[in-house]
């Protein structure tokens, strides 16, 4: 599992191999009328993308809403009844050390999914920044930077992550866990947009581009930033998506901040107090189940950002 | 007594294609796309045959079409592909599938990639033969590939090696021998040497002269190229959005070209001996989208008339071998 | 096979396993913590012994541990030792040996990883392969949706639910460990009979979620073969849509999915770490687990290290293994 390398597997080539929209020179003007017939052609072929932003949607709507329901300081240990299944009073129950497991996850989720978009956004914006100096300089340049990021990515990011977890004094806070995480999440995103960009650069509409008299910042933000944006928010995701994992996956091994109710913890918490096996299942639930709704959401989004990209992968009517 | 009868020479030949009003539409979103719409010729065994046009006048159209290559979403709507009497477009799909390569086969445009990268050149012989239910040892189909490469004058180690290591044209004289491979009577040429420099594309096409005479087969060449045409084919037949306008043999086509088209598409060449301004045809193709009624080459035609607006000109026999579909030839005189 | 190119990358496995080495120096020093301090601090204060004296047990430990000596000669020695596997004693198992723990929990992790990476990408890609060939039964594509939600999910997330399914609710799977607690390792059939079924949920879980990924490349890198000119002279040639399908489609198409493999062998092993934390499975996992919950940098650094190293040759023999599959490949700059 490495920083922001997408989920397990999808790397694979094509499945965010994303290409240009379509060539600025050779599109077609499509009148307004066309345009919505192809969104909605688009809607009925490839589900993912607002199947994977309702998911979102719907999680970010039971955290807003969870907030007015609950107790937020519920979510420390000792506060109610421990060990107590679901109940009006209690809808998601308590562990064993006493938390309102409902607390715990309105108050913790938005941390987990913080760290992931902190990290993430720092993982693109240093990568994007290091692909665009490495695709301008070209040469020596270009080449440190390859080499950097083809080493660093080859090395399984989660184990220096531990490494450096485990030597920081007092342990990891939440900021600091997400900065720890963003400092392996450029290495992807610069390999991938640096590659991306010298495909766009031999393409012929930048030359033509050139060759009409644009001049160098009008062709990257009226040429290259069009067919790029798709890419970057698809890489965001990707980012994001892997960074959370990477939090999760150091909370669960018990070097991640140990009184935020972030959802790693209390998987750290259910793996330490057997819970699966004792019957609490209110405790591991919920968590399992809003994870895999973010993993979910992210990853169709990303998917349904894919095939706008690169039209080659659209299923034909 | 016996009498000898001295065999007859001047027996016609056969004809060993007959295309009748094949017609081919690509249906987008937005309708169908006529690509090909209703072409008609024959062509005898041993005889060759141009097919020249601009782009997307729906020459490769054909091409794909007879050897029922086209994909979804085009579609062979109608008309009849007839070689040696069978109608290809009536078979079904592993019917076909056997008799390609065999009864008529294709070199495409392209050979940079037509080759499979990852397999040696003698396998990707020797799959096709296969596949076609040809059993031989390993010592006669080596025997075979070694005369097939020598045919197209490459050296038997040319077997063993890779696309990759092999220049253009050598590619391309590969993926000719792998269309004469089980001696089709019909070849179909698509631009073989599009991508090839001259010096190449002379070897190449002397290549197909020759396998082709060895043959006796048939040989349509598609392309754009009217210096090669010159120099390679008998017939030509000069096609404008998707329809046949002229169809004739190409010393008429140069010296007296019928069709008001064809003979823009002459005057257009540049000759070594005058010199002059280029002089190209003005207008653009119509849009095979929405065809406009009667003749299509109408809007960019200098000897335009009132019937032309109307009517779409068939294509139809002038004078003997000479076929052209345009109105000033079929007014009742 | 060029000479050059087995070297170049032969060079780059030692690149990466020497920034691997140096990372693992650096990064404890640089927290200028002592993990002895550290240790007997936690020690001292959980028994409640008395903290003065702790100092010079610290500088004794110290020494014996080599922690007195000037940086860069730690350094050398720490390379050396590394070169020959030595990783020092465990802190938390004193007088155990890293590399003694290590080679325990080494082979279960090998044989989990093995077996699963080589399903999921061999099931994986073929089914991808059938979902990009348009001649493939409709049932296939049924398939895809759960297969990709899984994929989104983190191998230990579908190890809970399966151990709760199905060691927990229907007790069909054992729920924990390697074997059988208490059962001596050996031979027997009973005994592999009870490793296979200890190893199902585990493996499960990273199957079934690696799947989707390779599907859904396979699947786009069909679609790309398809559209190839080769494919469509395969097919002017009369070829069976057997042959077309597995030696111009597949064949072509498994290039990028090999190197992928290559990429991805990271997140595999991280994942696959977290698994066995979840099944207690005696993996390099649970070893690790066990490592950072007693606060045992030596042995923590010897399985950093080790899982690096293993990516590396892994990678290197991939490497090697390429230019088999793509004839193009050695003949480049490569």
């Amino acid at each position: 599992m490495s920083v922001v390398t997408p989920a397990p597997g999808n790397s694979g080539a094509g499945a965010i191999s994303l290409s240009p929209v379509i060539d600025t020179a050779s599109s077609l003007r499509a009148t307004s009328g066309e345009r919505v017939t192809a969104v909605r052609g688009y809607m009925r072929r490839n589900m993912s993308l607002p199947v994977g932003l309702t998911l979102l949607a719907i999680l970010a709507v039971f955290l807003v809403v969870g907030r007015f329901m609950v107790d937020l300081e519920e979510s420390r240990p000792v506060s109610v009844m421990t060990l107590q299944p679901p109940s009006w009073e209690l809808p998601f129950g308590s562990d064993r050390q006493g938390r309102n497991m409902f607390a715990v996850a309105v108050a913790g989720t938005p941390m987990t999914l913080q760290i992931g978009l902190i990290a993430g956004f720092l993982g693109v914006g240093i990568g994007a920044t290091l692909a665009f100096v490495a695709a301008y300089y070209g040469g020596k340049v270009d080449n440190i930077i390859k080499s950097m990021v083809d080493t660093g990515l080859t090395i399984p990011g989660l184990m220096i992550l531990i490494t450096v977890a485990m030597n920081v004094r007092g342990g990891l806070g939440v900021t600091q866990m997400a900065l720890v995480v963003a400092s392996l999440a450029w290495l992807y995103p610069t390999r991938t947009i640096r590659s991306q960009l010298l495909t766009l650069r031999e393409r012929g509409y930048i030359q033509i581009a050139q060759m009409s008299g644009m001049s160098g910042p009008e062709i990257i933000v009226r040429e290259m930033l069009p067919n790029l944006l798709p890419y970057l928010v698809a890489a965001l995701v990707n980012s994001t998506s892997a960074a959370i994992l990477a939090s999760i996956g150091l909370e669960v091994l018990g070097l991640g901040p140990f009184e935020a109710p972030t959802i790693g913890m209390t998987l750290y918490w259910v793996n330490y107090n057997a819970a699966i096996i004792n019957g609490w299942w209110w405790w591991w639930v919920p968590p399992i189940v809003v994870i895999g709704t973010v993993f979910i959401g992210l990853f169709l989004v990303a998917i349904g950002l894919d095939e706008i990209a690169n039209p080659r992968l659209r299923r034909t009517v | 007594m016996a009498i000898q009868i001295p065999p007859d020479t001047t027996r016609v030949q056969a004809d060993v294609l007959s295309v009748r009003d094949l017609r081919v539409y690509y249906h987008t979103p937005r309708g169908a796309v006529r690509a090909v719409d209703g072409v008609t010729f024959d062509i005898k065994a041993g005889e060759r045959m141009g097919l020249v046009g601009e782009s997307g006048s729906g020459k490769t159209t054909i091409a794909l079409a007879l050897m029922q290559l086209i994909r979804p979403p085009g579609r062979i709507e109608g008309g009849e592909v007839l070689v040696d009497g069978l109608d290809l477009l009536k078979l079904n799909a592993e019917q076909m599938r056997q008799r390609r390569l065999a009864l008529i086969a294709m070199v495409a445009q392209g050979a940079m990639n037509s080759l499979n990268p990852v397999i040696r050149v003698r396998d990707q012989i020797v799959d096709a033969l296969k596949d076609h239910g040809l059993k031989q040892t390993k010592a006669e189909l080596a025997g075979r590939i070694s005369s097939l490469l020598q045919r197209v004058g490459l050296g038997p180690q040319v077997a063993d090696m890779f696309p990759h290591e092999l220049s253009g044209g050598m590619k391309q004289r590969v993926c000719i021998a792998i269309a004469i491979s089980m001696s089709p009577k019909v070849i179909i040429a698509d631009e073989p040497t599009s991508a090839l420099d001259v010096v190449v594309q002379r070897q190449v096409m002397e290549t197909l002269r020759n396998v082709q005479l060895d043959l006796g087969a048939a040989i349509i060449l598609v392309g754009h190229d009217m210096g090669l045409m010159a120099q390679a084919v008998d017939r030509l037949g000069v096609m404008y959005a998707g329809t046949l306008a002229e169809l004739c043999s190409v010393r008429h086509i140069f010296e007296e070209p019928l069709h008001p088209y064809s003979q823009l598409l002459i005057a257009s060449l540049p000759s070594l001996d005058k010199k002059g301004v280029f002089q190209g045809i003005p207008g653009l193709p119509p849009s095979l989208l929405n065809k406009p009624k009667g003749c299509p080459f109408r809007p960019r035609c200098p000897q335009a008339f009132a019937r032309c607006e109307t009517e779409e000109p068939k294509l139809t026999e002038v004078k003997p071998g000479r076929f052209v579909s345009c109105h000033l030839y079929t007014e009742a005189s | 096979m060029r000479p050059d190119y087995v070297l170049k990358r032969f060079a780059i496995f030692l690149l990466i396993t020497w920034v691997a080495a140096t990372l693992n120096f650096l990064i404890p020093r640089l927290g200028s913590r002592s993990p002895i301090e550290d240790k007997l601090m936690t020690q001292a204060a959980t028994g409640g012994y008395l903290q003065q004296g702790v100092a010079e047990m610290v500088k004794e430990y110290e020494a014996k541990f080599g922690l007195d000596r000037p940086l860069w000669q730690q350094y050398l020695t720490y390379l050396g030792d590394v070169a020959r596997f030595d990783f020092n004693y465990s802190i938390a198992n004193y007088p155990r040996r890293v590399v003694d723990i290590l080679l325990e929990g080494l082979p279960w992790t090998m044989g989990l990883l093995t077996m699963t990476t080589l399903i999921s990408f061999v099931v994986g890609n073929l089914l991808g392969a059938f979902l990009g060939w348009p001649r493939a039964p409709r049932w296939i594509h049924y398939l895809m949706p759960p297969l990709l939600a899984l994929h989104a999910l983190p191998f230990f997330l579908l190890g809970l639910v399966l151990v709760y399914i199905f060691a927990f609710t229907f007790q069909v799977l054992p729920l924990y460990g390697g074997f059988t607690t208490g059962t001596m390792p050996n031979w027997s059939l009973t005994f592999i009979l009870d490793v296979l079924s200890h190893a199902v949920l585990p493996a499960a879980s990273i199957v079934l979620v690696s799947i989707g990924g390779w599907a859904l490349g396979m699947r786009a890198m069909m679609v790309t073969t398809q559209g190839e000119d080769y494919t469509n002279f395969a097919d002017a040639k009369g070829l069976l849509p057997k042959t077309i399908f597995f030696h111009y489609a597949i064949r072509n198409a498994l290039l990028p999915q090999v190197t992928a493999l290559a990429l991805v062998l990271g997140q595999i092993l991280s994942g696959a770490v977290l698994v066995e934390v979840i099944f207690g499975y005696p993996g390099i996992g649970t070893v690790l687990f066990q490592a950072i919950r007693g606060s045992d940098f030596f042995l923590v650094q010897g399985i950093v290290f080790i899982v690096i190293i293993s990516i590396g040759i892994t990678t290197f023999i991939l490497d090697l293994i390429y230019p088999l599959l793509d004839p193009r490949i050695s003949y480049q700059r490569g």
